[in-house]
């Protein structure tokens, strides 16, 4: 599933981000594929915003819905 | 005169000989309190050349203190790394300062700079915070596994910075990633032998293009895997000393829910607008500018420079016309830089850094992402449109913060179109709303309409695509007003530096135009579309043509005319689309180029009449 498909409270592990230049910018904020987060907020229509530990970041959903992930339980 | 103005002086020196102690952290970590701290008030502020930063330099003992601007790396991705890249790699040592309550962050630029090989001292910030949010460091395990000291502080407070301070001598260099890769160990071996120093061994083994310029190399294309063991590694070593994590559910947590959430966030964001209106659009565009330009530069200012410059250049000669005319360099264009736009651009400043400063930026950009997206532009676009209100030529500058060439264009054309500056706006507002609700509802509603049908209109017909919203939300904080006002200041002294000599240029077309009588042309040339299509007393198109020459003028200019409350509104519209002023345009010629401006400026003038037209044929 992706990153778009998520809800508000789970945990997921990201599988693959597609673009290079995205991938690179999300390691430096901490997620990296094979990280485990959680969704903090969907904003409707907007951004997802994962969390690992204190740290947020916002998605916008059409990057979210390219971003592949795997539920976590 | 305007083209090399910029870098002429206070140009920043980073080969003189001097010792280098260089701050660098992530934005909103508290460097600037360290820098004050170690440097006291004696700091000299040098721009960056070819670009609109500022560096603030000092002294601690024998060392020259370096700041540098907030980056989550070391690269070239925007003008702010590049800046920061530059003054890094110069730094004998680096005082890192790294907010404790965001270490999976702050750590990536630390393991970064010790991959370089610069010694370093990590001051480790926030600690209140950290406590709060049931935050526990190992610091002796976090000082161990990065191979560097580490020393705790809560600058705000204090804490810690003499002992900082007492523990500069001990920066050196930490543990790279290197010495536990074999693979990649030999490639910065072997990049190092073919360059003078490990740092610019390992930013060309991740692809940086300046670099590898300098060494008449090619940039590699090792960064994703260097990043990726760097931020494996970094995992690692939160995952040895962070503990007792307690997810947080406190005032902060529900507050910055509450700032994305679109069923509170928009009622939010609204008050916020309002009170930004409150402080720009009243306080400062009516009391202040009322003040500074009326009282000081017009009645004060003016007439004390015409007698001085008359008495030695005869008033009929072009000359004079130039420096003190009606749109004179000495009277016009000081009037406006000084009297009108600078108190409006401190306001605008103050307002933006407190909005960065408290985190809630970043999330006002989670909350409309979705509604600038359909538009071609994605949340970080919001910056660049809320600074519209003050002045188009502020924004147009700050879309360089937008993450493609389409992004800019996209967001300089609806500048330019549709936002009403606050010089226009404080016009527009006493014109409309004498004639009530009804027509001040047509006229947002139309603008609204036009600014929504370009962009969406741009968006499918400009080739490529936007970038997508990838951003850090920040923590909430209360903003420190001493960083605030610093900010404030700098932003506003670069803005009026960039800005300035171009409305002097500005202020010397117009007097051309004038003089040579095709400004008159200009009028009668319009004359027929004015009458005709719009149905409007052909005087306004002397209003519309002072609207090129500043927005508010065009506005001013209807006010002396008698119209129905009809031609009022759309003269009002058609003046707000119409093209953009002569300053806001030459920037736009600065950060684009002559084609784009050229278009972006018939396409205004195109949209207003069509708008125009159209609102005339249906009220």
């Amino acid at each position: 599933m992706t990153l778009a498909e998520v809800r508000r409270g789970e945990r997921f592990n990201i599988k693959y981000i597609p673009d290079d230049l995205v991938r690179v910018q999300a390691l430096r904020f901490g997620i990296s594929e094979g990280a485990v987060l959680s969704c903090h907020e969907k904003v409707p229509g907007g951004p997802v915003i994962i969390k690992r530990n204190l740290q947020e970041i916002a998605v916008g959903r059409n990057l979210a819905s390219n971003i592949i992930i795997e539920k976590e339980n | 005169m305007a083209c090399h103005h910029k870098n002429s002086h206070h140009k920043l020196d980073l080969e003189d000989s001097s010792k280098k102690l260089v701050l660098v952290g992530n934005p909103n970590v508290g460097k600037s309190i360290f820098f004050n701290y170690l440097t006291g008030i004696y700091v000299a502020v040098s721009n960056y050349p070819g670009t609109t930063l500022d560096i603030t330099k000092g002294r601690y003992q024998d060392f020259t203190v370096l700041d540098t601007p907030g980056v989550y790396g070391v690269s070239s991705f925007n003008d702010e790394e590049i800046v920061a890249r530059d003054v890094i790699m110069a730094a004998d040592i680096v005082v890192n300062v790294v907010d404790a309550v965001h270490l999976e962050r702050d750590l990536f630029l630390t393991q970064q700079i010790i991959d370089m090989g610069i010694p370093v001292i990590i001051a480790l910030n926030m600690m209140d915070e950290a406590e709060k949010n049931g935050l526990s460091i190992d610091i002796d395990r976090l000082s161990s596994e990065l191979g560097v000291p580490v020393i705790p502080t809560t600058a705000v407070s204090g804490k810690g910075l003499s002992e900082l301070k007492a523990s500069l001598n001990r920066a050196r260099v930490g543990e790279s990633i290197f010495e536990k890769h074999n693979e990649l160990t030999e490639k910065l071996a072997k990049m190092n032998e073919e360059t003078t120093s490990t740092r610019d061994a390992l930013l060309i083994l991740e692809g940086d293009p300046h670099l590898a310029d300098r060494y008449r190399l090619k940039p590699m294309n090792f960064r994703e895997e260097i990043y990726r063991i760097r931020r494996k590694r970094v995992d690692q070593i939160i995952d040895n000393v962070v503990s007792d994590l307690n997810d947080g559910k406190g005032v902060k947590a529900t507050l910055s829910r509450m700032m994305v959430n679109p069923v509170t966030g928009v009622p939010l964001l609204l008050i916020t607008l309002y009170i930004l209106y409150q402080l720009i659009g009243v306080f400062i565009a009516q009391t202040v500018v009322g003040l500074t330009e009326e009282a000081f530069f017009l009645e004060i200012y003016e007439p004390f420079i015409r007698n001085l410059v008359s008495r030695v250049i005869p008033a009929a000669s072009f000359t004079s016309k130039l420096l003190i005319g009606e749109f004179g360099i000495l009277t016009m264009a000081v009037t406006y830089v000084f009297g009108l736009l600078l108190p409006l651009v401190i306001g605008f400043y103050f307002f933006l850094s407190i909005l960065e400063d408290s985190g809630y930026m970043p999330r006002i950009a989670a909350l409309v992402d979705r509604t600038l997206t359909s538009l071609g532009l994605n949340g970080r676009a919001i910056i660049p449109m809320l600074l519209g209100f003050g002045c188009v030529t502020m924004a147009t500058i700050t879309t360089r913060l937008l993450g493609s060439k389409r992004e800019r264009i996209i967001a300089i054309f609806l500048l330019g179109l549709a936002i009403p500056c606050s010089a226009q706006l404080g016009v527009i507002v006493g014109l409309i709303s004498p004639l009530g609700v009804k027509y001040f509802l047509i006229y947002v509603f139309v603008l609204l309409l036009v600014y929504v049908l370009s962009g969406t209109f741009l968006n499918k017909v400009l080739p490529g695509k936007s970038t997508d919203l990838l951003i850090d939300l920040p923590p909430l904080r209360i903003p420190r007003i001493g960083n605030v006002l610093n900010k404030t200041r700098i932003k506003s002294f670069a803005f009026i530096k960039e800005a300035g000599p171009i409305f002097v240029l500005g202020a010397v077309i117009i007097t051309v135009l004038q003089e040579t009588g095709i400004l008159i042309y200009i009028q009668e040339l319009v004359a027929p579309i004015t009458i005709g299509w719009l149905r409007l007393p052909p005087e306004v198109a002397t209003a519309f043509v002072m609207g090129i020459i500043r927005r508010d003028f065009g506005a001013a200019g209807l006010n002396s005319l008698a119209m129905t409350p009809s031609q009022t509104t759309v003269a009002l519209i058609t003046i707000t689309l119409f093209v953009p002023c002569i300053a806001a345009m030459m920037i736009m010629v600065k950060e684009r180029n002559w084609k784009e401006a050229t278009a972006i400026w018939f396409g205004s003038w195109f949209t207003a009449f069509i708008v125009g037209g159209l609102v005339a044929l249906f009220i």
